[in-house]
């Protein structure tokens, strides 16, 4: 009897102890909160007016990313602002099939407009147009899916001018000649894939190229052990190499500390966070990245919230040629352009973190 | 008739096999990959597989009581996850205290477990189910949506940079202590025979509840342990961290003999199993093959040597039956 009671006692203090940690941790993350970018409090005044409170969602791709939150983040904004209401999901991993379960369930719902950072570009095809079907206005945000399944695409930059700054990045660290490998996410990633298909392009076509050689692209599946080792895989396999290009938060951050703790002179470019890489970047031979490029993507987010809402009001269709405000964003006003396969609106070009600008940048995301 | 003993000794005992499977494993890496064996990549293979490694000296215990614990890698992440936090939001930065810490969370993660399964009398794989999904999701929810790394862990993730003796003197103590412990002393031997007869054990005096709740307390802290680990060696602290790896873990025991049914298995068998994973996930990318086909080949490799294993316990019972014979 009394060993029952002491393990029931031992169960609640247990349990009150996690709901005690529960509790405690949004009151540490308001502080990070805060520091987001000065503009949020301008978004008040400056959002067009929604014609009646519409529903909007947005999909992400994951939970538990920062970079997917912060998306997130700049979407709930601009959608607040015009007193719309948010239905944000993040589903628990980044598949098709979790995402084509989230979309369902906002498809019977009821929302007006879903935003989606595609985890596979063509496994959304049919839960997409199964969406539009029911009047549901369906746009893309990150990463696409196929153009034939959505309205518009929010880009974060385009696929070339992300291509090029990284092979122009590659060129410069390698000093115009020499190896360099990519370090991707998982090798049905639509984003990675694009802009990697594009660093092949441009160094292919353009002759200024034509001494660096890309010795192989590793598959690191967004997972810091899987990268760590695929890195050192690299370095092992080839002893001449000079750069390593990451096109991925995870990676990126992976492959600098493997770089870093080994002091390699291999050096390494491509898109990461600035709060994971900030330990990272240095011009010396003590860091291992000089530079790396990403966009804001409270920004993306933002622009993805304008974006539903002029779809929403029926300001805009998704055609080419269309415009519309974003108050709080730099290059207001967006102009809807043909990126070959579909319509997509580009946020601006990738935004350069080196070491000048990278204590300031790290606090925001 | 010296020869005639070791061959003998050889087929006797599935140590043995492990180790010829290892040998022949070694010989066609380096082949493809002659840097395979030097000393760097030989640290590499130890430090970035130090998580299974640890936690599958619990899986060892769990599965001599003929049970199986899949909440392991949640249990890591949160204990992960807890830790990081403290770290990101400047709470605590001292390298042992967040290794306490991080322990206790594992250890109280698995004494529930253990309470769970040996006074309900609950499933294992159905209990350790229901809390795989409450420490992940525990994980995502104290995370907030935001990770720890870089900067954040920077300071402790001295211990387990590249270069450091950290994860290795961990690895080498815990080894040593489970090989005397399974070996030599009254707990180490009361699991066996939990795990072989437990209706035998109950009538000779043993606890049986005790040991049960013990060994998935113990599964808890190797995997609390883990976590802390695993934030020091990748700098990085993610609530889905290490998703997944739970197989990994379980596999190295069945590479390395470890009965599912319970009663049977070594020390040195998981040793030599966990080993034999990490040999793959490191060798795979080296030899060359795509990244893309690496998780069919490692699939291929473990059904070959637990196929392997099976063939020498048949063997081996054969021979015992036989001798019993005559």
């Amino acid at each position: 009897m009394k060993k029952k009671v002491i393990s029931v006692l031992l169960c609640v203090a247990m349990a009150t102890g996690i709901l005690a940690g529960c509790a405690a941790v949004p009151t540490a993350t308001a502080p990070a909160a805060d520091a987001a970018p000065a503009e949020e409090a301008a978004a008040d005044e400056a959002a067009p007016a929604a014609e009646g409170a519409g529903t909007f969602a947005i999909v992400t791709k994951s939970a538990g990313n920062p970079f997917m939150d912060r998306l997130g983040t700049g979407f709930e904004e601009v959608i607040k602002a015009a007193g719309g209401e948010v239905v944000r999901k993040d589903p628990e991993s980044a598949t098709a099939d979790a995402q084509i379960a989230v979309i369902q369930s906002l498809i019977s719902q009821g929302v007006d407009t879903i935003a989606i950072s595609a985890n596979d570009a063509n496994a959304l095809i049919s839960v997409c147009n199964e969406a539009r079907d029911a009047g549901i206005k369906v746009l893309t945000l990150d990463s696409d899916v196929d153009p034939s399944a959505r309205a518009l695409f929010c880009n974060q930059a385009g696929v070339e001018a992300v291509g090029q700054q990284l092979i122009d990045a590659v060129y410069d660290l390698t000093g115009g000649e020499g190896q360099y490998a990519i370090l991707s996410a998982t090798s049905q990633a639509t984003n990675q894939n694009a802009w990697i298909d594009a660093m092949k392009a441009i160094s292919e076509g353009d002759d200024k190229y034509s001494k660096i050689e890309l010795v192989e692209v590793a598959y690191g599946d967004d997972e810091p052990q899987k990268s760590t080792d695929q890195t050192q895989a690299l370095l092992q396999n080839y002893p001449d190499l000079k750069v390593i290009c990451a096109p991925t938060t995870v990676g990126i951050a992976a492959a600098a500390k493997v770089l870093q703790d080994q002091k390699s002179s291999v050096k390494l470019t491509g898109l990461g966070l600035p709060s994971e890489m900030a330990e990272y970047i240095g011009d010396d031979d003590a860091h291992s990245c000089p530079y790396m490029f990403l966009w804001n993507p409270i920004d993306l987010g933002r622009l993805a919230g304008y974006a539903s809402l002029a779809l929403y009001n029926g300001e805009i269709t998704g055609a080419v040629g269309d415009t519309f405000e974003a108050a709080t964003l730099e290059s207001s006003p967006y102009t809807v352009v043909d990126n070959g396969a579909g319509t997509e609106v580009i946020l601006g070009p990738p935004f350069k973190f080196d070491p000048s600008n990278i204590d300031e940048w790290k606090e925001v995301y | 008739m010296e020869k005639k003993s070791l061959w003998k000794k050889i087929t006797a005992s599935r140590e043995a096999s492990l180790v010829i499977v290892l040998i022949v494993m070694l010989i066609v890496i380096s082949i493809f990959s002659p840097s395979f064996l030097s000393p760097t990549n030989l640290g590499q293979i130890f430090r970035n597989n130090t998580l299974t490694m640890l936690m599958a000296l619990g899986m060892l215990c769990v599965m001599l009581t003929a049970g199986i614990d899949i909440s392991i890698t949640s249990t890591l992440a949160f204990a992960g996850m807890g830790i990081g936090l403290l770290q990101k939001y400047d709470v605590i930065h001292n390298t042992l205290l967040l290794f306490i810490i991080g322990a206790l969370i594992g250890l109280a993660c698995g004494f529930l477990n253990g309470l769970i399964i040996a006074k309900g009398k609950i499933a294992p794989i159905i209990c350790t189910m229901g809390f795989m999904y409450i420490w992940r999701g525990m994980a995502y929810v104290i995370s907030n949506n935001n990770w720890a790394s870089g900067q954040d862990v920077s300071g402790f993730s001295d211990f387990g940079k590249d270069g450091s003796p950290g994860p290795y003197i961990i690895l080498v103590i815990a080894y040593v202590v489970f090989f005397i412990v399974m070996k030599w002393t009254k707990f180490g031997r009361s699991i066996y025979a939990v795990g072989s007869n437990p209706e035998a054990a109950q009538i000779s005096g043993i606890k049986v509840d005790r040991v049960m709740i013990a060994v998935y307390t113990i599964m808890g802290l190797l995997s609390g342990l883990a976590g802390v680990l695993s934030v020091s060696i990748y700098a990085s602290a993610q609530p889905n961290m290490q998703y997944g790896k739970e197989m990994d873990v379980i596999a190295a025991c069945v590479i390395g003999g470890v009965s599912m049914s319970g009663g049977r298995g070594s020390v040195v068998g998981t040793f030599l199993g966990a080993l034999i994973i990490s040999i793959i996930a490191k060798a795979l990318p080296l030899v060359g093959i795509d990244a893309i086909a690496q998780n069919l080949i490692k699939g291929v490799i473990i059904v070959f040597v637990v196929i392997l294993n099976v063939i020498t316990q048949r063997t081996m019972d054969r021979q015992n039956l036989l001798r019993r014979e005559m």
